[in-house]
């Protein structure tokens, strides 16, 4: 496959995922309020955000697990709503994704869980799945772990053996939810390189959605940030680190007071104390 | 005022209750839509026999044989009362086969791997392992739901069997080898008053049934657990009261169609 | 796809479980006297079988020799028609009565089979010519009354 370099131009090559204008509400509870963006073929991109600010949510509607309720998510030209079951479904084997804390399936090794969807989709013989299974997990660097439980990994393994699952079936597009968190530091760097050289070596496009802002902006080509369901700042990885934006500055140097205030609203503290003057 | 907001937590809660309803039905009828995949690949079935059927064996064995010593037990005592301690072989026998094998072994299935169940997909929906499953196209009421539902309908009928075999061999070794009522006369006023049909085969029905009920419930109550520590412990105490219950009014509902005096 | 420890115990189990079914259908039922053991059928007319059912049992001195199969109503002669298949290692005379009694005060009726000592033997499809009806209490009641009456 050959590795699209990321020196294309967002311009000329044609974007994998397109987001229009993407409302979407909880209970009459607005979550996503008019989302853009535009995610070139074979980017590695970054939606950054507070926990709660709906990034999740925009994985959740490019995967079409979650129907907007205004606006489109196109993926490789095709509206992910509209879809039906079977054609849903043909998209999804196309996507990878990578959950939060890996989401191995417990019940099977660490070889069973990466087989897992070239057993459910294709009908490879064994003997190739095996080599394939071996081959994913030697580019997680964790070839020797295929016959340990998920119980038996650490957190860093565990997520890099969901990376292997998750790019099985060569996807087209790999999604990433918080990859980097409750990571040790040198598995966070482990697997930072990795989402970047996979995307590269696959040809794949990337994207990863995370708080985690000096190990993403290492890696990422393009950062949207997401604050209250609304996108406040997009641009390269120096871009952000430039922006006088107050949020973006807060979030990205980790201030502890500036527009997101340290104190949640209360009343008058004196009279909290019962401190009467 | 305090009745209107009675009467509207009254409201909200049965019309929560009717969509409950609904819900796990809707879910009932996906369950067996998409069980081809499962018998097709029988071995999954096969898996999930083991966790179910096989971990469930110990308890299954252990509890019929006290049950049917208990019996042996009580009935001789009572039977005595009226001379009659030949039909000992018959009370053990008919208590065992007709209700409380089929009774006990689904209470006891329903607490051992129905539980079990409603905790393991609980927990898979917890650790987003079911949410993996949808994104990589794989329906998760096929893969996991399905053969766990088959497995526990197939094995519920044979632990009940083995339940109701064994409580009879207790009651055996309690009537016969310890009290002394004569062999003879125990298997043949058995073997007399046991019809094959009547008897033994509505059991394994009732079981069957039972089997179907218990699983259901446990894995609706999995698949609909709140994703929390709190949530999935919650659906493991409500899969052992619910399936309880519905064990024990399906029973009446089956024993009054099946032995409604012909 | 290979053998694994997991297919022995869940072969087991199943086996166990399908023995266990036989052992209630064969040892603790009554499917053994059904069909295992070749029968051939009898007839025989009653006024009244009162609660006689199929399946009841048919024994001689106590013995199981049979099976109710049937139970109909001849209206030629308006009497109920009871088949019974009997276990062909037992053979009865000609003039054998059959008898529907009840074991205990409330216990199930079933019939009761009193040999004669005629040298003919019955063959498949013949009849018991004499015959005892059922007893039915409130008959029996009655009548104890209208006696008690009369007395006075």
């Amino acid at each position: 496959m050959p590795a699209l370099q990321c020196v294309a131009d967002p311009q000329v090559t044609a974007p994998l995922v397109e987001i229009r204008d993407v409302n979407f509400a909880y209970d009459n509870r607005p979550i996503l309020k008019g989302i853009n963006m535009s995610i070139p073929k074979g980017k590695l991109v970054a939606i950054m955000g507070l926990s709660g600010c709906g990034k999740t949510t925009i994985l959740r509607h490019i995967g079409g697990v979650l129907k907007p309720t205004g606006g489109s998510v196109k993926v490789d030209g095709q509206v992910m709503h509209e879809l039906d079951h079977h054609g849903l479904y043909a998209m999804r084997r196309k996507m990878g994704m990578l959950f939060q804390f890996g989401a191995l399936f417990t019940d099977m090794t660490v070889f069973d869980n990466v087989a897992f969807q070239m057993r459910e989709h294709t009908d490879l013989p064994e003997e190739v799945i095996r080599d394939l299974v071996m081959m994913k997990l030697h580019a997680v660097g964790l070839r020797g772990t295929h016959n340990l439980m998920p119980a038996e990994l650490s957190g860093g393994m565990a997520r890099r053996v969901a990376l292997a699952r998750t790019i099985a079936l060569d996807p087209m597009l790999i999604m990433y939810d918080e990859p980097f968190a409750g990571l040790d530091p040198i598995s966070l760097t482990v697997v930072g390189e990795l989402i970047r050289k996979l995307n590269d070596a696959l040809g794949a496009t990337s994207i990863v959605v995370t708080h985690d802002v000096q190990e993403s902006l290492k890696i990422v080509d393009y950062v949207y940030f997401v604050a209250d369901g609304a996108i406040i700042a997009e641009g390269t990885a120096d871009d952000i680190r430039a922006s006088g934006e107050a949020f973006v500055k807060q979030f990205v140097h980790g201030e502890m007071d500036g527009p997101i205030p340290f104190h949640y609203p209360g009343g008058d503290y004196r009279q909290d104390l019962g401190v009467h003057v | 005022m305090p009745i209107t907001k009675t009467l509207r937590a009254i409201g909200s809660r049965s019309v929560n209750a009717v969509w409950r309803i609904g819900y796990a039905s809707r879910f009932f009828v996906m369950t067996l839509f998409y069980s081809g995949p499962s018998f097709k690949r029988f071995r999954l079935i096969v898996k999930e026999m083991f966790s179910s059927g096989v971990m469930s064996l110990i308890i299954i064995l252990v509890a019929g044989m006290f049950v049917g010593m208990v019996l042996g037990l009580q009935g001789f005592e009572t039977l005595k009362r009226y001379g009659s301690e030949s039909a000992l072989g018959s009370l053990v026998a008919l208590s065992l086969v007709r209700e409380l094998g089929p009774v006990l072994a689904a209470l006891l299935f329903a607490s051992r791997a129905g539980s079990a169940m409603t905790a393991e997909i609980g927990l898979m929906k917890a650790t987003e392992q079911i949410s993996a499953m949808e994104m990589m196209a794989v329906n998760p009421i096929a893969r996991v739901v399905a053969p766990r539902f088959w497995a526990g309908v197939i094995s519920m009928p044979l632990l009940a069997a083995l339940f109701s075999a064994m409580g009879v061999f207790g009651g055996y070794v309690v009537g016969v080898v310890l009290i002394g009522v004569d062999e003879g006369s125990f298997w043949s006023q058995m073997q007399a008053s046991v019809d094959f049909q009547h008897d033994v085969l509505n059991g394994v029905i009732k079981s069957f049934v039972f089997g179907l009920a218990v699983t259901a419930i446990a894995l609706f109550e999995g698949y609909d657990a709140p994703p929390t520590a709190e949530g999935v412990s919650g659906a493991t105490t409500r899969t052992v009261v619910q399936s309880s219950l519905a064990i024990l009014m399906l029973d009446f509902i089956l024993t009054a169609f099946m032995f409604r005096g012909d | 796809m290979e053998r694994t420890t997991l297919d022995l115990w869940v072969g087991a189990f199943v086996v166990a479980g399908l023995a266990a079914l036989v052992v209630l259908a064969l040892k603790v039922g009554n499917l053994s006297t059904y069909n295992v053991s070749e029968s051939y059928q009898l007839q025989a007319h009653f006024t009244n079988v009162g609660g006689l059912k199929p399946t009841a049992s048919v024994r001689s001195s106590g013995v199981l020799v049979g099976r109710v199969t049937s139970i109909t109503l001849d209206t030629e002669r308006y009497e109920a028609r009871v088949t019974m298949s009997i276990d062909k290692r037992y053979q009865f005379p000609k003039d054998t009565f059959a008898n529907i009694l009840t074991s205990g005060l409330l216990g199930e009726q079933y019939i009761g089979l009193l040999p004669g000592g005629d040298d003919v033997m019955l063959k498949e499809g013949e009849e018991f010519k004499q015959t005892q009806s059922a007893v039915v209490l409130e008959d029996l009641i009655g009548k104890f009354f209208t006696t008690s009456v009369d007395a006075k």
